[in-house]
């Protein structure tokens, strides 16, 4: 399970679980979707807090949920990031999408 | 510099073996001492370029890829990724930040910008149709003093 899935009235909470890489980010995108498709949340909270590892692959899950929730004018919250993942998102610009705590 | 210590190491272009390149790479430069931001910063340069053979040098085959790493007498570590898959036809393009060949899998296109900003050097070689090398390169500066995180 990659994913453990809160939600809270318009609020969708992912909790992402372990490795964020390219073999492990379509397994997290499907489930992220899948809720967000049934919810139709105004806020997705990303939750970095059990992630133990992300390259660029978790750049590209976040501009993606990004691309999936803004027209339906949701937001993104990315919170608990550790300062390594911390870096690799203000390395691509994502805190101009998101916030990221 | 004189080689310290080196592993070479090779496998099958699944991504399953994404986790196994990089958790090799991590435990032999572990032994230099390295701080916790060093040596997650080279797992995640080592991350990129292993993906990058996977998603793009084998696109739609299978493929071997090839690791070579080197702890020189200096604390220099070199990693050297090779495939022989399709090449790079423009280097320079694909290392622009932001580029990517592989859009319909939410590939950030900062593969290269990752590990440019995490290693000292990184260098590219490719030829289409034979395959590319990717070395990188970074010196462990924590084994010195702890002082250096």
């Amino acid at each position: 399970m990659p994913v453990i899935i809160d939600t809270e009235e318009t609020t969708l909470i992912a909790h992402i679980q372990g490795e964020i890489d390219h073999h492990n980010a379509a397994e997290i995108r499907r489930d992220i979707d899948l809720a967000a498709d049934k919810h139709r949340p105004v806020k997705l909270v990303l939750d970095f807090d059990d992630v133990t590892f992300m390259d660029s692959s978790g750049i590209g899950l976040v501009m993606g949920r990004y691309k999936l929730i803004k027209p339906l004018g949701g937001k993104i919250h990315i919170i608990n990031t550790s300062s390594q993942i911390k870096k690799v998102m203000k390395l691509a610009g994502l805190d101009r999408l998101a916030s990221i705590e | 510099m004189a080689v310290k210590n080196e592993i070479h190491f090779s496998f099958p272009s699944e991504s399953c073996n994404e986790r196994i390149a990089r958790m090799c790479v991590t435990a032999f430069i572990s032994s230099l001492n390295p701080s916790v931001s060093e040596l997650a910063e080279i797992k995640t340069a080592v991350s990129e370029a292993v993906t990058n053979c996977i998603v793009h040098g084998y696109r739609n085959r299978s493929g071997k890829v090839e690791i070579l790493v080197r702890a020189s007498d200096d604390n220099t570590v070199t990693i050297k990724i090779s495939d022989r898959g399709c090449g790079i036809p423009d280097v320079k393009k694909a290392m622009e930040p932001l580029y990517t060949s592989a859009p319909e899998e939410e590939r950030a296109g900062l593969g290269f910008a990752v590990m440019e900003s995490f290693m000292d050097k990184v260098t590219v070689k490719s030829v289409v149709g034979k395959g590319t090398v990717i070395t990188l390169q970074r010196k462990i500066l924590s084994s010195v003093g702890a002082l250096h995180n």
